[in-house]
């Protein structure tokens, strides 16, 4: 028997201190949400500058009231779902003709794939999308309209990407991500005051 | 020795000794990856809506929370708190200002604010909130929600 000056440490207890630590950090951690849908407020609008003059035809609105119900066009009351495909269809549509456009620099919509009805939208970079709500609106019913109205967006943006690139938008350069947002689908979300 | 070698027989004991090991490795997981709360939150814990366009929030240091809820004690209507403390819509400018101040010159356009605010809270005074940042110039916004289908905010 090989004789024994130091005696070697007992380590047994060792997975009990580093369970004990595991614990508590497993217990303190918060796995935080960081995740979320980011928007641009506009500036503060000097009063005297008049806003633009938009044809009717070139804006979406949309009006949600206190009772969490969706009215498109101030006319039809539309299901959430149903939302996006509207909003695509209008932005979509590009009914505008060579000489209308031409008059604002602007080429006619070749990659526009809606229905080029003459009462929607001329342009994708002339249609405006109008939101309206109640200041007694759900915040979750504001969320899901931002969200369907952010998504229309973007999934044109995707099919135009693949067709054109044969990509997802979100791995472009970005420089071919910023000419579909500055020319093909640019995003025109306007947030009206809330009614009271 | 009788006994001892009666003893051998039987099943050998499983070696735990990579135990602490396997536990070490968790602990420094977790050791890495807590973010240890700095605000106590005053109000209920949000129930964050749902939206599928989102964006993860890159700069942990620039972001300045919002969170917008029922007060614990029940009291009616949306709550605001800012750092630890409920406060009115009056004081997201102050808010902002002194953000502003902790950071650099530099990193000043780049900061966000993010509003953590209760499904069931209304339009309205998230409306106030944003005029009060358009007021101070804070215009990157972002609202948080949990990842999921936005059409399941509706049925509740």
């Amino acid at each position: 028997m090989a004789r024994r000056d130091t005696p070697e440490i007992n380590a047994g207890s060792m997975a009990d201190i580093a369970f004990l630590l595991l614990i508590f950090f497993l217990v303190t951690t918060t796995m935080d949400t960081d995740t979320g849908i980011s928007r641009k407020l506009p500036e503060k609008q000097d009063p005297n500058i008049k806003p633009p003059v938009l044809k009717e035809k070139n804006v979406f609105e949309v009006n949600v009231n206190r009772r969490n119900e969706i009215l498109v066009e101030g006319e039809t009351y539309m299901q959430i779902k149903d939302l996006r495909e509207a909003a695509m269809k209008f932005i979509d549509n590009g009914g505008g003709t060579a000489a209308d456009l031409g008059k604002e620099n602007l080429p006619v919509c070749s990659w526009c794939e809606g229905d080029k009805d003459p009462a929607s939208s001329d342009h994708p970079k002339k249609a405006i999308i109008s939101l309206q709500s109640d200041r007694g609106t759900s915040y979750a019913t504001y969320i899901s309209v931002q969200n369907e109205l952010v998504a229309a967006y973007s999934d044109l943006r995707n099919r135009y990407a693949d067709k054109k690139f044969g990509k997802n938008f979100d791995d472009l350069t970005s420089e071919q991500q910023k000419v579909i947002k500055q020319d093909i689908y640019p995003q025109i979300i306007s947030e009206a005051e809330p009614t009271k | 020795m009788s006994k001892f070698k009666k003893k051998k027989k039987g099943m050998p004991a499983v070696n735990t000794a990579a135990l602490p090991d396997i536990v070490f490795m968790l602990l420094f997981f977790f050791m890495v990856t807590t973010v240890m709360r700095e605000t106590e939150l005053k109000i209920q814990t949000p129930k964050l809506p749902q939206a599928d366009q989102v964006k993860k929030l890159e700069k942990k240091s620039l972001v300045s929370y919002i969170y917008v809820g029922k007060s614990k004690d029940g009291t009616a209507g949306d709550k605001i708190q800012l750092n630890d403390r409920i406060s009115k819509v009056e004081d997201i400018r102050s808010f902002i200002y002194s953000e502003r101040a902790s950071h650099s010159e530099a990193e000043i356009p780049y900061l966000t604010t993010s509003i953590k605010a209760d499904k069931d809270a209304k339009v309205g005074t998230i409306t106030d909130i944003k005029v009060e940042l358009r007021d101070v110039n804070a215009l990157k916004i972002n609202y948080s929600t949990l990842k999921g289908s936005a059409l399941n905010n509706m049925n509740n």
